[in-house]
């Protein structure tokens, strides 16, 4: 129920949310603004805000001199590779936890979470000698599949809870008029699970977008991600703000949009079920 | 209840997710551990044999250890310290009745899907940059001697690049919280007179203990193992050396594994002690 409140607290309210949002959101602001400057106005004194010859020569120059589209290809396929690899895995299992449970069923999505503990850093030196050996290093084939694995504890949790919800005497009146396993998953799971496959594909694809240990441990020029593109401005030549700030935009700007839509199921899929 | 037909077909549905997890876990895991226990430099004349706990003793006892720890314990108690207590605060106002409350959220939640190679560049050059950054043309603004974040002030440098990062996501998660409270009882609150300090303490407080609880334990797993903040910044130098990055470099900058994958047990051992009040949490919400 909404609270009847005064049109002066409500402002109030507002005013106060507005700043501090914006506040918060500044850095992305400005690094957006600050890659339609050139690089002289990016480091201009005092800082230009609005007021200045808007360019679109950044983006070009990146894109020239750096190959972003290899980038670019590699994050897309990396990530979305890993998370559709990760839901094929994920949906049986996670439907057979949800609609066949056993006594076992808990203890396996506990010990499935714990992986998900596991530091990387722990295991980086095993996995970067698999790598070697088996001649995965820098290949998207090897960064797809530790992606995959690393992801795959959340996209069975969330689509566990998403299942738990689909009402189970629904499946039970489709098996007493006859109906097949084939069918029940085909007609009846299928339709009612497809939003929560698709939330669940999202925020995975956002994670594994912007996944930073293994993309930076694991690659070296062929198979680099836009985390590990961006990385290799840390150490710049010249003046570089502008060309950052259009890296940056091109890099965040897929994952931010796609982002908005995935605040809900933010939640459910960080906290496990744990917050709803 | 299922058929025996539907539990084998289960068992077999199963069987992918499990077999990959299990090997991802077992494997590595158990070389990590074969590793510690040897004098092992690929660089420096390979496999040099067995060497018992020696690699756990000297990792421990290098000069490097009390460092890194002490290092990892300001980093994630700041952050948490910084996201919860602005968080809580944050939640309640988004809450709140105001007009574009969409958007605000939008807003407050856009730093949590920015890369963190991203957001610690452009932290570390266009706000942080003694010359050119943003502070310092602020500091100077107010004629003060601009700051060198990076070097000087590394670590409160690095908690606030983190803090940016994971601010969002408390926020959300303790709006959520929130937003399940019955409002009937703050408003007879209210009614009876309580001033918003008391409710805040007495009402939504207490409400938000779970909630903060797991914020608490999912952060620090994940602040744990940060790495590309500090990578792409420091490189660990002025004293940002956490227990991760100090394992990082043992492992891949300086190629003694031995050592490094001894550090690598104690920082699975410390991500599990973690983990277990996380997972008791998350285990007894799966009963309800």
């Amino acid at each position: 129920m909404a609270r009847a409140v005064t049109p002066r607290r409500k402002t109030i309210n507002t005013l106060a949310a507005w700043a501090i949002g914006l506040l918060i959101f500044f850095p992305i602001l400005w690094t957006i603004l600050t890659s339609f400057k050139t690089e002289a106005q990016a480091i201009s004194d005092p800082p230009v805000f609005l007021f200045f010859d808007w360019t679109l020569e950044n983006y070009a120059v990146v894109q020239e001199r750096s190959d972003y589209m290899r980038f670019l290809w590699n994050s897309v396929i990396i990530a979305g590779g890993s998370t559709l690899l990760g839901i094929v895995i994920g949906v049986p299992a996670a439907w057979s936890m949800a609609f066949v449970p056993s006594k076992r069923t808990k203890d396996i999505l506990m010990w499935m979470l714990s992986t998900k503990m596991l530091p990387a850093v722990g295991v980086l030196y095993p996995i970067y000698l698999l790598f070697i050996k088996l001649g995965l290093l820098d290949t998207r084939v090897g960064l797809t599949l530790v992606l995959m694995l690393i992801n795959l504890p959340i996209i069975i949790w969330m689509l566990y809870t998403y299942f738990k919800e689909i009402p189970g005497e629904i499946l039970e009146a489709a098996r007493m008029d006859g109906a097949t396993l084939k069918e029940e998953i085909l007609y009846i799971l299928t339709p009612m699970a497809v939003p929560g496959i698709a939330s669940t594909l999202l925020l995975n694809i956002i994670l594994a977008w912007n996944e930073a240990f293994w993309t930076l441990n694991l690659t070296a020029a062929k198979a680099a991600p836009l985390t590990a593109f961006i990385a290799s401005y840390s150490s710049p030549e010249g003046l570089f703000y502008a060309k950052l700030s259009a890296a940056s935009t091109m890099a965040i700007a897929p994952i931010l949009i796609l982002g908005w839509f995935s605040q809900k199921q933010l939640v459910r899929g960080l906290t496990f079920g744990a917050v709803k | 209840m299922a058929t025996q037909h539907s539990r084998s077909a289960a068992r077999i549905m199963m069987a992918p997710a499990v077999v990959l997890l299990l090997g991802w876990m077992l494997v590595p895991l158990t070389m990590t551990l074969y590793f510690s226990f040897k004098k092992y430099l690929p660089l420096r004349g390979g496999d040099l044999g067995w060497v018992g706990f020696d690699n756990y003793v000297r990792f421990v006892s290098s000069s490097a250890f009390w460092p890194s720890v002490q290092t990892t314990l300001v980093i994630v108690g700041g952050v948490l310290l910084i996201t919860i207590i602005l968080g809580v605060l944050l939640s309640i106002l988004l809450d709140q009745p105001m007009w574009g409350q969409g958007i605000v959220r939008i807003l407050v939640i856009a730093p949590f899907f920015v890369m963190p190679t991203v957001s610690a560049l452009v932290w570390k050059n266009m706000f942080m940059d003694p010359v050119n950054g943003l502070f310092a043309h602020l500091w100077e603004a107010f004629g003060a001697q601009p700051v060198e974040w990076l070097s000087d002030a590394s670590l409160l440098s690095i908690i606030i690049i983190v803090s940016w990062q994971w601010l969002p996501f408390a926020t959300l998660i303790l709006l959520t919280a929130i937003q399940s409270l019955d409002s009937e009882q703050l408003e007879a609150a209210e009614m009876d007179g309580a001033p918003p300090l008391a409710r805040f303490g007495f009402i939504i407080l207490p409400h938000l203990s779970r909630a903060i609880t797991i914020v608490i334990l999912i952060q620090t797993i994940f602040l744990l193992a940060i790495f590309a903040e500090i990578f792409v910044t420091t490189g660990g130098a002025f004293g940002t050396r956490t227990l991760t990055y100090l394992i990082f470099q043992r492992v891949l900058e300086s190629q003694n594994v031995g050592l490094g994958s001894a550090g690598g047990v104690y920082a699975i051992i410390l991500a599990n002690i973690v983990a277990i009040f996380l997972m008791r949490i998350v285990g007894k919400n799966l009963d309800a």
